[in-house]
C-alpha cells in the first residue's frame, strides 16, 4: 500500500511536468493548428539556460535565499525561452502561415531538431544537473517518503495551470485567444490584434514549459535529447488529452505521468514504457482521433 | 543559368534529331551501361571503398526518398515514421541472411539469396505498412503525422525489447552483400515499378486524394484501395532499402531507425520535390553528397539538415522539382507527341462520322 | 418504375435540422429542378444521394439499389456523378487527368500489373486515354488536355467538371449550381450544353440552381425548398404561379 502511495506520487510528480510541457503543444495547436514539433526543443533549451543563470546567480551569489535565487532564476528562464519561441515563430513559422499546413509542420520538426543539434554542438551531449537552489529535505509519514521538492513541483504545477486556466477563461487576452482560434478570418475584423494574440499564446507557452523544465531540472540531469525523449511524452499528452484543450492537456499529461511510472510495475521492464504509450496513442489515435476531451471536427463539404 | 538552359537545350535538340529507334534504345542502353560501370569501376579499384560506399549511400536513399514521396508527395499525406519500415526490412533481411539460411543449410548460397532475403524484408516491411493504412481511412493530415510518428517509436521500442535479436545492443554478423551493382539495379527496378504505378489509373488516384480526397470518392476512386496501394508499396521499399542499408553497415540497432533518420529521408524529399520521381532522385544525391562533403565539420553538419528543411519549407516548398517530372521517367505513351497524335486520330474518326458541333445548338 | 425513388429523407447536423421528409420520384430521361433560398438543404440532399452523408432516415434508392450506407465510389459506379456548387477540380492535375481519374472504378488490372506494364494494363490504359480524349474533344477542351486544370478560364474549368462527372458514364447526373459565377452570355451557353449532354448521354438530371432563367427554360419539374421542407412542387408555371413559392423566394428575387 505504501508502496503504490509512494508511486502515486512519483507519477504525480511526473505528470506535472508532462503537463505543463504538453500545454504549450495544446495552446499554439489550438490558435493556429500547428503542431509544434519544435516545442520539446524548446523546453530543453530552457533547462539550459536555466542551468546557466542558476550557476551564475549563486556563484556570484551575494548569499541570497535559495527561495529568491530559485525565482531570479525561473523568471530569467521564462523570459528567455518566450523569447526564443517568439522568435521561432516569428522567422520560421509566420511566412507559411497561408501555406498548406504540412510545410508548417515540417518546418516545425526542422527547428525542433536544429535546437537539438545546435545545442549538441555548442554544449556537448554530457548530462548535467541544475544546481541545487533548496537543500533537500525528505519527510516520511506513515511509511511514505516524500520530499519538500517533490511537493514544490507539483504545488507550483498546480498553481500554473489554474493560473493558466484562469488567464484562458476570464481576461480579455484569454478572450482574444479563444476568438482566433475559433475564426482566424473574423477576428481581425473585430479588432482582434491577431499577430500580437499568437506571439502571446506562444510566449505563454513557452514560459510555462520554462517552469516544467526548471522544476524537472531540480530532479533529473539534463542533456540535449530530453527535448525528444519527455517534448515526445508531453506531446503524447497533449494528444491524448485532446490536443487544443488545455485541460486535456493537464489531464493527458498525468495519465502519461501514470504510465512511465507504473509501466515498470506491471510490465517486465522500463524499456517497454515507450512502447506502451505509443500504442496507447495509436490506438486512441484510431479509436479517438480528437483526445479523449476534444471535439471532432466537422468536414465541410 | 541561362547559359546552363541554353546548352541543355542544344543537347535536347541534338537528341531530337536522331533517329527514332536511336532515340528509342538510348535510355535503356545508357542503363545498361551504367550497370557495366557499376560492375566494373569497383572491381577495376577506380572507385576506393569510400567512394563505393557513398555511392551505395546515395542509391538507398533514392530508394527511401522515391518511395517516401509516393506518400508524402503524391498522395498528400505526411508520413514521418518511413525509417521504421525502413527498420522491419532491414531486422528481417538480416535475420535470413544471418540465421535462417545457414541454418536451412543455405550457407553457401547466401551472395545468391541476397535478393530473396531483401524482398522478404520488403514483403514483412509492406505487411506493416497495413498498421498506417488502416487509420488512414479515418485520420488525415496531423492526426496521421503523428500515427506514423507513434509507429516508427513502437518499432524501435519493440526492436529494443527483442533480445533474442540483440535489443538495444544491436544485430550484427550480416555478410557485406551490398555492393555498388546490386544497389544500382534495386534503384532502376524501384524507379521503374513506382514509375508505372505513378502513371496508372492508381497512380491518378493517389494524385486525386492529395488535390480532394472527397471530390475523388465522388468521381469513384476507391480512396481505401488506393491508401492500402500507396502506404503497402512505399513501405515495401522503404524495407528493401532497410535490407541494402543493413548489409553495408553490417551492424544495425534500434537508434538507427529513429525519428532522425525519418526526417533526413523528409529532408531529400522535399529538397528534390514533391511529387517527382527525379525530385528525389535528385534530392537523395544532393543531401547525401552534401552531408558526405560537410564531414570536416563534424557535430555541426548535423544543424545543416535541419536548417536546410526550414529554408526549403520559407523559400521554396515545392522543392527543386516541385510536380515536374524529368522526360526520360515520363512513359512514351504519355508524352505530348502520343497524346497530340491521338488526338489527331479522333478528328479524323470525327470528321470522317457525322459532324458533332462542339457544345451544343444541334437542335 | 422510377430510376431514382426517395422517401422521407431527413438529416439532421447536430440539432440543425437540413432537410425534411424529401421525397422523389424521378423517372429514366426527366430533368428536375431543385430550387429555394441558401440554406434551404439543397447541396445536403446531393449530399446524401451521394453517400457524403448518411441520412438520419430515409431511404433512398437508385435503380433497384439501396443507396444508404453505401460508401460515394461505390454509388458513383451505380451510375450516379455530380458536380460541385464551388468547382472542385483536381487544380494541379492536367485536364486530361481529371477526366481520367474517373474511370478509376472501371480498371480491371490490379495493382502489380501497373507496375509492371503487363498487357492488359497498356491495353486498358490506351483506351481509358482515348476514351477520355474524345469525352474532351466532344466537350470543346482537347486543345487544353494537357493544361494544368487550374489554369483553365472559369467558364471552361466549369465545362471540365461537368466533363469529369460524365466521364463516371452516369446514368443519373447531379448539377449542383451549374451557373454560379457565370455571366448571361455564359448562361445561354451552358443551358444548351446541359439540354445537348442530355442527350448525347440519354441522361437523368437534377439540377440545383439559383439563376431562375435557367430552372424555368430546361426543367419540366421544380420542387422548391425552404428551410428543409419541401414546399411547392410542379411544372415552372405553377410553381411561378405558386404564391408560397412567391412568398419564400421568388417574391424577394423578383423585387
Amino acid at each position: 500500500m505504501q508502496g503504490l502511495i509512494q508511486q502515486v506520487l512519483n507519477a504525480l510528480q511526473l505528470g506535472s511536468v508532462y503537463a505543463l510541457i504538453a500545454l504549450g503543444y495544446t495552446m499554439v495547436y489550438g490558435i493556429i493548428t500547428l503542431i509544434n514539433f519544435a516545442h520539446g526543443d524548446i523546453f530543453m533549451v530552457s533547462t539550459y539556460v536555466a542551468f546557466f543563470v542558476g550557476t551564475a546567480v549563486i556563484s556570484r551569489a551575494l548569499h541570497l535565499p535559495g527561495i529568491v535565487v530559485f525565482i531570479l532564476t525561473m523568471l530569467a528562464t521564462m523570459f528567455a525561452t518566450a523569447l526564443l519561441a517568439v522568435l521561432i515563430e516569428r522567422f520560421a513559422y509566420k511566412p507559411l502561415r497561408q501555406a498548406p499546413r504540412v510545410s508548417a509542420v515540417i518546418t516545425a520538426l526542422g527547428v525542433g531538431l536544429f535546437l537539438e543539434n545546435f545545442t549538441l554542438a555548442t554544449i556537448g551531449p554530457d548530462p548535467r544537473f541544475l544546481p541545487k537552489f533548496f537543500p533537500v529535505v525528505t519527510f516520511t509519514w506513515s511509511g511514505v517518503a516524500f520530499s519538500n521538492i517533490q511537493i514544490i513541483i507539483i504545488a507550483v504545477s498546480a498553481v500554473v495551470m489554474l493560473l493558466l486556466d484562469t488567464i484562458v477563461r476570464r481576461t480579455m487576452v484569454g478572450m482574444a485567444m479563444r476568438a482566433v482560434s475559433w475564426d482566424k478570418f473574423t477576428a481581425p475584423l473585430m479588432g482582434v490584434p491577431v499577430d500580437r494574440i499568437i506571439s502571446i499564446t506562444f510566449a505563454l507557452g513557452a514560459s510555462i514549459a520554462a517552469i516544467g523544465g526548471m522544476l524537472f531540472g531540480m530532479v533529473y540531469t539534463i542533456d540535449p535529447y530530453m527535448g525528444i525523449r519527455i517534448g515526445w511524452w508531453a506531446f503524447i499528452s497533449a494528444v491524448v488529452g485532446g490536443i487544443g484543450n488545455i485541460r486535456g492537456a493537464m489531464l493527458g499529461g498525468f495519465i502519461l505521468g501514470f504510465v512511465e511510472i507504473f509501466t515498470p510495475v506491471i510490465l517486465p521492464a522500463s524499456t517497454y514504457r515507450d512502447f506502451v504509450a505509443f500504442s496507447l496513442l495509436l490506438v486512441l489515435l484510431v479509436f479517438r482521433p480528437y483526445g479523449i476531451l476534444g471535439r471532432p471536427v466537422a468536414q465541410k463539404v | 543559368m541561362n547559359a546552363l538552359r541554353a546548352f541543355w537545350n542544344r543537347v535536347r535538340l541534338f537528341y531530337e534529331s536522331w533517329p527514332p529507334l536511336l532515340r528509342r534504345l538510348f535510355v535503356p542502353a545508357l542503363l545498361v551501361l551504367f550497370f557495366i560501370l557499376a560492375l566494373v569501376l569497383p572491381q577495376a579499384g577506380v572507385l576506393n571503398l569510400y567512394q563505393q560506399q557513398v555511392l551505395i549511400y546515395v542509391g538507398i536513399n533514392i530508394i527511401l526518398a522515391a518511395s517516401l514521396n509516393l506518400v508524402n508527395g503524391y498522395m498528400g499525406e505526411f508520413s514521418v515514421g518511413h525509417a521504421g519500415f525502413m527498420a522491419v526490412g532491414a531486422y528481417v533481411a538480416s535475420i535470413l541472411t544471418v540465421w535462417a539460411f545457414p541454418r536451412w543449410g543455405l550457407g553457401e548460397y547466401i551472395p545468391y539469396l541476397f535478393p530473396v532475403a531483401l524482398l522478404l524484408g520488403g514483403a514483412a516491411a509492406g505487411l506493416t505498412g497495413l498498421v498506417v493504412a488502416f487509420p488512414s481511412f479515418r485520420t488525415r493530415g496531423d492526426y496521421l503525422a503523428i500515427v506514423t510518428l507513434a509507429w516508427n517509436m513502437i518499432v524501435k521500442s519493440v526492436l529494443e525489447n527483442i533480445d533474442a535479436i540483440g535489443g538495444p545492443r544491436g544485430f550484427m554478423g550480416m555478410q557485406k552483400l551490398t555492393t555498388v551493382a546490386w544497389v544500382y539495379v534495386w534503384v532502376v527496378v524501384t524507379i521503374y515499378l513506382l514509375r508505372n504505378l505513378v502513371y496508372s489509373n492508381y497512380g491518378r488516384g493517389i494524385l486525386s486524394i492529395r488535390e480532394d480526397e472527397i471530390a475523388s470518392s465522388l468521381v469513384s476512386v476507391d480512396t481505401r484501395k488506393v491508401k492500402i496501394t500507396t502506404f503497402v508499396v512505399a513501405s515495401f521499399f522503404a524495407g528493401i532499402a532497410g535490407g541494402l542499408f543493413a548489409h553495408i553497415i553490417q551492424f544495425i540497432n534500434p537508434r538507427s531507425f529513429s525519428i532522425l533518420k525519418s526526417t533526413d529521408v523528409l529532408v531529400m524529399v522535399y529538397l528534390g520535390g514533391i511529387g517527382s520521381l527525379g525530385g528525389s532522385i535528385l534530392g537523395a544525391t544532393v543531401y547525401t553528397v552534401l552531408l558526405e562533403l560537410l564531414r570536416p565539420l563534424q557535430v555541426w553538419r548535423w544543424v545543416v539538415g535541419p536548417l536546410l528543411l526550414v529554408l526549403l519549407m520559407i523559400f521554396r516548398p515545392r522543392g527543386i522539382m516541385g510536380m515536374r517530372e524529368w522526360r526520360f521517367l515520363v512513359p512514351r505513351e504519355e508524352r505530348s507527341q502520343a497524346i497530340a497524335s491521338i488526338k489527331e486520330h479522333i478528328r479524323r474518326k470525327r470528321e470522317a462520322a457525322a459532324p458533332v458541333p462542339v457544345g451544343g445548338s444541334s437542335d | 418504375m422510377p430510376l431514382l425513388r426517395i422517401r422521407g429523407l431527413t438529416h439532421f447536423f447536430g440539432g440543425l435540422r437540413a432537410v425534411h421528409d424529401f421525397n422523389l420520384d424521378q423517372e429514366p430521361g426527366e430533368l428536375i429542378g431543385i430550387i429555394g433560398p441558401n440554406g434551404a438543404g439543397k447541396t445536403t440532399v446531393f449530399n446524401l444521394i451521394t453517400g457524403v452523408y448518411r441520412p438520419t432516415e430515409g431511404e433512398i434508392f437508385f435503380n433497384g439499389h439501396n443507396l444508404v450506407g453505401k460508401r460515394p465510389d461505390q454509388i458513383v459506379s451505380l451510375g450516379i456523378a455530380r458536380t460541385f456548387q464551388t468547382i472542385r477540380l483536381f487544380k494541379n492535375l492536367s485536364v486530361l487527368d481529371n477526366v481520367r481519374i474517373a474511370h478509376f472504378a472501371r480498371t480491371r488490372y490490379e495493382v502489380p500489373a501497373a507496375m509492371f506494364r503487363m498487357p492488359n494494363y497498356l491495353r486498358e490504359e490506351a483506351e481509358v486515354r482515348e476514351r477520355a480524349l474524345e469525352l474532351l474533344d466532344l466537350m470543346g477542351l482537347a486543345d487544353q488536355a494537357e493544361w494544368v486544370a487550374s489554369s483553365l478560364p472559369y467558364g471552361l474549368q466549369r465545362r471540365l467538371e461537368i466533363a469529369r462527372a460524365l466521364a463516371c458514364e452516369p446514368r443519373l447526373l447531379l448539377l449542383d449550381e451549374p451557373a454560379a459565377g457565370m455571366n448571361p452570355g455564359e448562361i445561354a451557353e451552358l443551358m444548351e450544353l446541359i439540354r445537348w449532354i442530355r442527350q448525347q448521354f440519354d441522361l437523368t438530371i437534377i439540377l440545383i440552381e439559383h439563376q431562375m432563367r435557367v430552372v424555368m427554360g430546361i426543367c419540366e419539374r421544380i420542387k422548391v425548398l425552404d428551410f428543409g421542407e419541401t414546399i411547392a412542387e410542379g411544372t415552372p408555371a405553377e410553381i411561378q404561379s405558386n404564391p408560397r413559392v412567391i412568398e419564400a423566394y421568388l417574391g424577394e428575387e423578383a423585387i
